[in-house]
């Protein structure tokens, strides 16, 4: 193993035990409520960045993953009562499917048509789901918490758990993406699809990769979420502010690297929660859409980019 | 129960519709199909026309239509000024400039959502005007005055629209600089004060446009979610830039809406632009009248 990869998954590790100490010897359930909201962005930005940052696909459609996620989790608890673990790799695998679906049907497009078709979908499923019965329609469908499992007390700290676990799978894939074959054949692309491809890259496999892996990824961050809240609604789980949200946050921090979403989810979502609970969560979305505006039009590489140039100028003086 | 009337009814009232989406449509087909820009704030633009619409109407009593025409010059300076920022961070840095624009607008759109809300909240919103809320009766068909009313303003804009760009020296160069850019600039234009004087011009048209909307229907601040789809639908149908086939566009989308919200109901009605838009990218993405 590399000395990085030996660092990484260290880090990693000591991230999960910390989050687990965390669990047990905070009494105060609020941190883990706060916690778990931005733990799921970061999933859900570093997922984004895959497609988005990698390979330059502006997916707009991060509602429609998560939505289904949250949907997957909601027919498994209804017609099963499965458990957390089978709702969460259900929920990737039917978004992986569903990343694939947009993949084939999206093959020729290209910049704004990719991002409209994804729109698309999110409206057509969340349709969907609100003129399917079985799973609340409209109205949306309450779900009752199994009892928690050991070691935890409760069951938001059971979730917030969980989705650190997924916060550490997401960028150990994203990680070994970017540092392989594929991260390099996915950057040719980005940069001219047509270059890439005469070159050899086997630039449709490798959109179609990164499809299925960032659909998986946002499908499973959002399946936790149906026991989370223990309510869902179309209304709530397919809303677009999950995909301007996320995309302001991957944007914002960089996606050039994987640890770009990261910053950039953790910042914003952690000022999101202290607006929503001091201001109101109309101001929140407002600050969220000026810095995307902001950022994208001063700052095109995001935090990273800041950072980086700071760095060069530094070694040059 | 389904029936041949239920269906003319459906067809007459899609076309009414269809017109309507035409109008709301024209402005995306110049600066997204002539322009290239990633224009996805228009729907935005047009539900802040109608609450321009709805506070001149609402606090000075004007009419919608008269106060959709006042609006119209501060809206043609909105666009100018949106494309001379848009041309300046991104269309002239290139390459990686197009994923940014995109997320731009975007942020735009959310810019203006949200202003909406913090100064009118969330509740909906009409206007009042002597022929909003009477009908035309034709045997048992009913038409609301108000759809006639919008059908001939749309109407009326779009074959005005069609006329200045095919008819008049700007229209034409602004035809011309979606063409050759290049070519344009060899003959000694300047293309940029062209695209923007077209970008001005497709979002002036939003002011008139806004006004139909807010006549036509109740408005709030996140109507614009679905418009991303009627107007985008319209416009890729049609073929990028082609302003007669946004009048027939328009008129599938709206006639297709009226015929499953009378035969499945409304909760179905949002996906049908969306299905429509995806199923044409998907089969036939240069659209009816494509080049």
């Amino acid at each position: 193993m590399q000395r990085s990869s030996i660092i990484f998954w260290f880090g990693a590790g000591m991230f999960l035990i910390a989050m687990l100490l965390m669990t047990q010897f905070i009494r105060n359930e609020y941190p883990f409520f706060a916690g778990y909201v931005i733990l799921q962005f970061v999933v859900l930005s570093v997922a984004w960045t895959i497609l988005g940052g990698y390979a330059g696909y502006v997916n707009f459609g991060t509602n429609a993953f998560f939505g289904v996620g949250v949907y997957s989790a909601v027919l498994l608890i209804r017609a099963f009562e499965a458990p957390l673990g089978v709702q969460i790799a259900l929920a990737a695998l039917v978004g992986g499917l569903l990343g694939l679906g947009v993949g084939l049907l999206t093959l020729r497009m290209r910049g704004i048509f990719f991002s409209i078709a994804t729109i698309a979908l999110a409206i057509i499923i969340e349709t969907s789901i609100t003129n399917w019965r079985f799973v609340g329609g409209a109205a949306g469908i309450q779900l009752q918490r199994p009892p928690v499992m050991q070691p935890f007390d409760t069951y938001v700290k059971m979730l917030f758990f969980v989705q650190a676990l997924l916060v550490v799978i997401a960028i150990a894939i994203a990680r070994f993406i970017q540092n392989s074959r594929i991260g390099r054949g996915l950057h040719a692309l980005r940069d001219d699809e047509l270059a890439a491809e005469c070159t050899g890259v086997p630039t449709l496999r490798l959109k179609l990769l990164a499809c299925v892996v960032s659909g998986a990824l946002m499908s499973a961050a959002g399946a936790p979420a149906a026991l989370y809240v223990q309510f869902a609604n179309p209304d709530s789980a397919f809303d677009l502010n999950y995909s301007v949200s996320v995309l302001a946050m991957s944007l914002i921090g960089g996606t050039a690297h994987w640890i770009g979403p990261v910053l950039g989810a953790i910042l914003l979502s952690t000022t999101q929660q202290l607006l929503t609970v001091t201001i109101s969560s109309e101001v929140n979305v407002l600050v969220l859409g000026v810095m995307l505006v902001l950022f994208v039009v001063a700052a095109p590489k995001g935090i990273l980019g800041l950072v980086r140039r700071k760095a060069r100028k530094a070694d040059a003086a | 129960m389904f029936s041949i009337e239920l269906l003319r009814d459906a067809v007459v009232l899609g076309v009414l519709l269809g017109c309507f989406y035409a109008a709301v449509s024209i402005g995306l087909s110049i600066s997204f199909g002539l322009l290239d820009v990633p224009q996805v704030a228009h729907p935005a633009f047009l539900v802040l026309a109608s609450y321009g619409v709805f506070w001149l109407n609402d606090t000075y009593d004007i009419d919608p239509l008269l106060a959709g025409l006042l609006i119209t010059p501060l809206f043609f300076v909105l666009g100018l000024i949106t494309y001379r920022l848009y041309h300046e961070t991104f269309e002239r840095r290139g390459s990686d400039a197009a994923v940014r624009g995109i997320a731009f607008f975007f942020g735009v759109a959310f810019i203006i959502e949200v202003l909406i809300i913090l100064q009118f909240g969330v509740d909906q919103r009409s206007v009042t005007a002597s022929y909003i809320g009477k009908a035309w009766r034709i045997g048992d068909l009913r038409i609301p005055i108000r759809q006639l009313v919008a059908f001939a303003v749309a109407l009326g804009l779009t074959v005005l629209l069609a006329t200045y760009l095919s008819k008049t020296f700007m229209g034409r160069a602004i035809r011309a600089v979606a063409q050759d850019e290049g070519g344009l600039r060899l003959m000694g234009a300047n293309p940029v004060r062209i695209k923007q004087f077209a970008f001005g011009i497709a979002t002036a048209v939003l002011g008139m446009a806004g006004a139909l909307l807010i006549i036509v229907a109740l408005v709030d601040p996140t109507l614009d979610r679905v418009y991303i789809g009627r107007t985008f639908c319209v416009v890729v149908m049609a073929g990028l830039g082609s302003i007669s086939g946004t009048l027939i566009a328009a008129i599938i989308l709206g006639v297709a809406e009226s015929i499953v919200l009378t035969m499945f109901g409304a909760s179905w009605a949002p996906a049908i632009s969306f299905a429509l838009l995806l199923g044409v990218l998907a089969v036939r993405p240069q659209g009816l009248l494509g080049r």
